[in-house]
């Protein structure tokens, strides 16, 4: 059986959560790895929750926002873009190959986007494979920063 | 009070007044040239000399500054004194032969072809006559300390100090209220070499704002006041009968503690020189649309006639729409009110002047009621519509008439031409900008601005009038350009949303919000910067923080940023979260 991989997504209430919703309304087909839970805004996301979820097994990360400068409380995508870049590249040195770890911005009326996202990363997990987390170096190929 | 006697006329006055003062009193004429009546007398012209009888002696005294004294006998028109004047104004004219006050007074005087040669003979009209009301001014009434006297003798001259522009000059312009001939001359000088001699706002530091204000009564604006910059002056206050005006006066705190805000802090108008092309700042009679208002208002400072600079009413007016609006240079958005006021200016100037009206658009924007039918009774009423944004104004004379005047450029759309008409008088329909402190508002009231610049409402359609913020509204043109209807109506509306909540007398919040475990809290003050709302306090005697249950919104920020844990979010907390993942990784 082809590995089916698992991706947490922690989706911001008031635009990305809607836009998944938009995208289910619309029955928009994508992938179903993405399994989704709901926070009121992307800044609750405690750095600890994307830790905690590669620990139980996650084989990817998508943490999911308003646009900048549309957060429904002002300011809060500006608090989960300061978090989740650095957190990126602080996975690394656990042995997670970044690429497991996604920030994306996606607003109410995005269905669309939404579907391509989700369908993009899961293929893209599916390529780097199960995570090995307590395997030597879980990092395949050589990644560049961003 | 003692007695004199002038010319054989007694008069009664003050002890110490000066004889000149008394003069005025009995209706007897003293000539003066260096005398101001807003310094202290000088006395160096000489020109006030009357005598003073003591028995069989007299002596010669100037009126301006010598006191009375009771008995006291004056005469201002003996032989030796009509001699003496003639003489005085006779060195006057070999020397300023041109200056009107001096040719006045000389004839004034009887004094006629000078019987002495100058040294320093100045032919100008505007010479400066070493009366120094000027340097007096400064010193001693204004007391900024500026002007002064140098050298003696022919070479006697008013300098500034090291005879270069002086910063500690404070421009008050009352050098050049007081001279006598026009020698000092107040230019306005700008680093974009902006010129202006017409003033639309107050001429002075003390004015009353308009003839319709709410009290009508004057303000000082403490910018331009010379009390507030050197500590002289106070002229104002001197004259003041009732002793109304206290300088002292300070600003009032006052704290209210209120439960709601409404916002209305208005707009502020572009300014039209950042559109160098137009002209506005650089050339005469081009007019930002606010001071055409001015113009045209009966309080103004033509009293509601439309004229040009030079008095002369215009041959042709040209009213320029969208100047910075519809604009991305400036500002993309459309500014709402100008079609609609420059229709008015049209209608205006044409029920005051022959002018013939050019209007220059993009668009006509007629969207209200009775809006259309006022933009076709302008189209009846002769007033020509190019559609097309004016290129340029450049200067330029109009043929044939030879007077100067200006010619906007422009691309007539609807005709596929080029055109440059010829105007006397230009108006701009300048853009409505977002106040410039709308920052600071914005960061007191923790609300939103919209890529616009102007205060975001909480939804553009279902509600204008709120904003994300609990408890505080925005109406009016704080929000977007809108006019007087609209804001109208904006605004009630606002305030019945106001009215229902303090009329519940209760207000009710989401379950969702943040709230400090105190036991937990290490008093790091993170969490309180981090609310876009200001929610959250640092209560100093207990040294922890504290949520603000009616302000908080529930987002959730502080609790993934608390490092002890502290901050729970309810509906949300840690373990939660923690157990939907749990349950979602099965």
């Amino acid at each position: 059986m082809a590995f089916e991989p698992k991706i947490i997504g922690f989706l911001c209430n008031w635009c990305s959560y809607t836009g998944a919703d938009l995208a289910g309304v619309s029955r928009i087909k994508s992938a179903p790895n993405v399994r989704v839970i709901r926070t009121m805004c992307s800044g609750r996301v405690d750095p600890a929750f994307v830790l905690k979820a590669f620990q139980l097994g996650a084989d990817g990360v998508i943490v999911m926002g308003c646009h900048l400068g549309d957060c429904h409380y002002q300011e809060g995508n500006y608090k989960t873009i300061r978090r989740i870049p650095f957190l990126k590249r602080l996975v690394k040195d656990f042995g997670i190959d970044p690429r497991r770890l996604r920030l994306e911005w996606v607003s109410a009326s995005e269905g669309d986007r939404f579907a391509a996202i989700v369908n993009e990363m899961t293929e893209e997990i599916r390529n780097l494979g199960p995570l090995k987390l307590y395997a030597h170096n879980d990092i395949q190929q050589p990644v560049a920063h961003h | 009070m003692v007695t004199i006697n002038i010319d054989g006329k007694a008069v009664e006055v003050l002890e110490d007044t000066t004889i000149l003062k008394a003069a005025e009193k009995a209706g007897v004429w003293v000539p003066t040239m260096c005398h101001s009546e807003y310094c202290e007398p000088y006395g160096v012209c000489r020109l006030c000399s009357v005598e003073v009888v003591r028995g069989k002696r007299s002596r010669i005294v100037t009126a301006c500054n010598f006191p009375v004294r009771g008995g006291m006998t004056v005469r201002t028109n003996s032989e030796k004194i009509k001699w003496l004047r003639k003489i005085i104004m006779e060195l006057m004219l070999s020397r300023w032969p041109n200056v009107k006050v001096v040719r006045e007074m000389a004839e004034r005087v009887g004094a006629g072809k000078p019987r002495f040669v100058s040294l320093e003979r100045d032919e100008a009209e505007d010479a400066c006559i070493l009366c120094g009301t000027c340097v007096n001014m400064c010193n001693d009434v204004v007391k900024a300390e500026v002007l002064g006297f140098a050298h003696t003798g022919i070479q006697r001259k008013v300098v500034l100090p090291f005879d270069e522009r002086s910063d500690q000059c404070i421009v008050c312009g009352a050098c050049a209220h007081v001279c006598p001939t026009g020698h000092i001359k107040m230019v306005l000088e700008d680093y974009r070499g902006k010129k202006s001699e017409f003033t639309l706002g107050p001429k002075t530091p003390i004015y009353v704002p308009t003839l319709q204000a709410v009290p009508r009564v004057p303000v000082i604006d403490t910018k331009s006041c010379i009390y507030f910059q050197t500590g002289g002056c106070e002229t104002c206050a001197k004259v003041c009968e009732p002793n109304a005006i206290n300088f002292k006066m300070e600003d009032e705190f006052v704290d209210i503690e209120v439960g709601q805000v409404l916002v209305t802090t208005g707009f502020d108008l572009f300014d039209a020189s950042k559109m160098a092309q137009y002209g506005y700042g650089r050339l005469d009679n081009v007019y930002s649309s606010l001071e055409f208002e001015s113009i045209l208002n009966s309080t103004g400072p033509t009293g509601g006639k439309v004229v040009m600079k030079n008095g002369k009413e215009p041959r042709a007016v040209g009213i320029i729409h969208c100047i910075g609006s519809r604009d991305i240079n400036h500002h993309p958005y459309c500014s709402r009110v100008c079609c609609m006021y420059a229709l008015k200016f049209a209608h205006l100037v044409r029920d005051r002047t022959n002018a013939a009206i050019y209007q220059f658009y993009i668009d006509m924007r007629a969207f209200g009621k009775g809006y259309e039918e006022f933009y076709n009774r302008l189209l009846d009423e002769g007033v020509t519509m190019i559609r097309g944004k004016a290129a340029e104004i450049v200067e330029g004379a109009w043929s044939g008439n030879g007077e100067p005047s200006l010619k906007i450029r422009c691309e007539d759309t609807l005709i596929g031409k080029f055109r440059e008409i010829p105007v006397d008088m230009v108006v701009l329909c300048n853009a409505i900008e977002p106040r410039e402190n709308s920052d600071a508002i914005k960061r007191l009231f923790s609300i939103s601005k919209s890529p616009d610049g102007f205060f975001l409402e909480r939804h553009p359609k279902l509600d204008p009038t709120s904003t994300a913020t609990e408890g505080v509204f925005i109406a009016g043109c704080a929000q977007g350009p809108k006019d007087i209807p609209d804001t109208v109506a904006q605004a009630a509306s606002a305030a019945a949303r106001i009215l229902s909540v303090i009329s519940k007398g209760e207000v009710e919040i989401e379950p969702i919000r943040a709230e400090v475990q105190e036991e937990y809290c290490s008093g790091c003050k993170i969490c309180n910067g981090l609310c876009p709302y200001g929610a959250i306090e640092f209560i100093e005697d207990k040294k922890v923080s504290h949520v603000n249950e009616a302000l908080c919104k529930g987002c959730g920020t502080c609790v993934a940023a608390c490092p002890s844990g502290a901050m729970t979010g309810a509906g949300f907390t840690d373990e939660q979260i923690l157990a939907e993942l749990d349950g979602l990784m099965m």
